[in-house]
């Protein structure tokens, strides 16, 4: 889903896919800045499914979602971050489906003018998209399959962006 | 008529992906649609009984117990979500 930048501007400042897909982080990130000549900082995070989970032994990680309002919730935390920070554009790209230890789950890029700005909405993105988009995980061990319990720790995360 | 949908463990536990049911008369809310499920099997009794965490969604914006309902409205159920 994208958003138009309005002002005679082909460019959208908001990029959001949810896919089964892997992705190349490389191009995606070059996608975000090719053409333009304003930007001064690209802030990315690469999150990943890790062999271990609370001593777990990770097979596989099955991600759900719920169709539409993921895509409407992740545009609307992008929203949030362009009207607080001054920067330029925005991705997330997050995978669905069956994902192994290693593979790569999500994709948050920000560009603009400089990097602490950048760097606050890239972190501002995640930290929102751990606690408002509708997302789950669930994983499958050696002992079974188990649906992945929400973390305090990423409340008191997002909760430091407020005021 | 409302749609309900249940996601993720929330839906496996109810073994129920998408139902339509009649909203309570009056002035209904996401709460008197919560009574009304519990009232009507003790698996929605047991999901939504105290201490069970669960969020709700009114047409795919997060919502709350308070939240008005009115006919059409897509309401879904599911637990705090783990994605990133």
């Amino acid at each position: 889903m994208t958003l138009p930048l309005g002002r005679g501007t082909s460019r959208q400042p908001i990029t959001i896919r949810v896919q089964t897909e892997d992705f190349d982080a490389g191009r995606e990130l070059e996608a975000l800045t090719g053409g333009r000549r304003d930007v001064g900082a690209v802030a990315s995070f690469i999150g990943l499914v890790r062999d271990l989970n609370d001593g777990r032994e990770i097979r596989t990680m099955m991600l759900e979602h719920y169709p539409g309002m993921t895509e409407k919730a992740l545009t609307g935390i992008c929203r949030e971050a362009h009207a607080r920070w001054n920067i330029l554009e925005t991705l997330v790209i997050h995978r669905v489906g069956a994902l192994a230890p290693g593979d790569r789950i999500v994709l948050v890029g920000v560009s603009g003018g400089h990097r602490g700005e950048a760097f606050q909405a890239c972190e501002f993105i995640m930290d929102y998209l751990k606690t408002r988009a509708p997302f789950w995980k669930k994983e499958s061990t050696p002992q079974g399959e188990k649906w992945v319990d929400a973390r305090d720790s990423d409340d008191a995360a997002a909760g430091r962006w407020k005021g | 008529m409302v749609t309900l949908l249940y996601f993720a463990s929330l839906r496996e536990t109810l073994g129920c992906s998408r139902e339509q049911v009649a909203l309570p008369p009056g002035s209904p809310t996401v709460s008197m649609l919560i009574d009304r499920l519990r009232d009507r099997d003790p698996k929605w009794s047991d999901a939504f009984g105290p201490g069970k965490r669960f969020r709700v969604a009114v047409n795919q914006d997060m919502a709350d117990l308070s939240t008005p309902l009115k006919p059409g409205d897509e309401i879904a159920f599911f637990p705090p979500v783990t994605g990133g």
